[in-house]
């Protein structure tokens, strides 16, 4: 065992273990802001995998989409919905809890079994190592063209629903606000129905 | 068990791996009471998903990698999911002034 082999050993022992520890920390911890972060980190510990498979654009890719807009996207939700709650006690919370662990186990176990006992059809073809980049291109312009258009027609979509859905419907409309400066009393301001509860 | 391996990490670990992260996803999604945390568990699962994809296209597809190219539309899909959802959750929490799960329960029978 020389050199390389050992130190991508060790290497791959090293981001697993920061996976496995931070999606647990993720599920488990209380404060939701460390839960944001510890995602990001278990991000970055996935991209180090890609790297490890010879798969450098996708781990540029993944630290560019998931650290840098899903993370960031996830702590922006959380500032703006922050807000000290007491969650409501259910009964039969732990009850729930232990259940649903055991079937997660469950799973788990069977997904293990599956993977370890399967004969994968192992050594494929060689690795092209760096020049998947270059393959990924010429995939995403011949053969999947298609799917290609069809994410670029769904991220318009997404962007366009997420405004439509997150957007305040004040209509605070120039001619309203004239009528109020120009001596109307307070009850005859419109109040929407959406920013009464925002107020509180 | 672990023979014919290129290097000296097995595929089967890289599988193991993405099947413990699934299932931390599975869950975080059936039990969290904080709405982001659950989408946070929904981005979990579909990194384990990317870690399967990928390496199965590094040991058993290392020439043609069509399963660089899947993940990568999974990303993409997955970064729009995160932006929808967000959205929802901004809306629901401006109507119902709360992110507890358990109060999103209007559908139930």
């Amino acid at each position: 065992m020389n050199l390389a082999y050992s130190a991508e050993l060790i290497c791959f022992l090293i981001l697993s273990s920061i996976i496995v520890a931070g999606s647990l920390a993720v599920v488990l911890l209380e404060n939701i802001v460390y839960s944001a972060f510890l995602l990001g980190g278990v991000f970055m510990a996935v991209a180090g995998l890609y790297l490890l498979l010879n798969a450098s654009f996708v781990a540029a890719a993944q630290i560019l989409v998931y650290v840098g807009a899903v993370n960031v996207l996830i702590l922006f939700a959380i500032m703006l919905v922050n807000k000290k709650e007491k969650l409501k006690p259910i009964e039969g919370l732990k009850t729930r809890k232990i259940l649903s662990g055991a079937i997660c186990s469950g799973l788990l176990v069977l997904l293990l079994r599956v993977s370890i006992i399967t004969k994968w059809n192992i050594p494929g073809p060689a690795s092209i190592g760096e020049k998947a980049t270059e393959r990924i291109g010429e995939h995403l312009f011949t053969d999947y063209l298609l799917p290609f258009e069809l994410a670029s027609i769904l991220l318009l979509m997404a962007m366009i629903g997420a405004i439509v859905l997150a957007r305040r419907d004040i209509s605070n409309e120039p001619s309203k606000i004239n009528d109020f400066n120009n001596g109307k009393s307070l009850t005859e301001k419109e109040i929407p129905l959406l920013s009464e509860n925002t107020l509180k | 068990m672990f023979e014919n391996s290129i290097g000296p990490v097995p595929l089967q670990a890289y599988l193991i791996v993405a099947a413990f992260l699934f299932c931390t996803g599975v869950w975080g999604l059936i039990n969290s009471r904080n709405a982001v945390r659950v989408l946070m568990s929904i981005e979990l699962m579909l990194n384990a998903v990317n870690i399967n994809l990928m390496s199965f296209s590094s040991y058993i597809d290392g020439s043609i990698i069509r399963g660089q190219v899947f993940s990568i539309f999974v990303i993409t899909v997955a970064a729009a999911e995160a932006a929808v959802g967000l959205a929802i959750l901004l809306s629901l929490y401006r109507n119902r002034v709360t992110i507890d799960m358990e109060s999103f329960n209007l559908l139930k029978w």
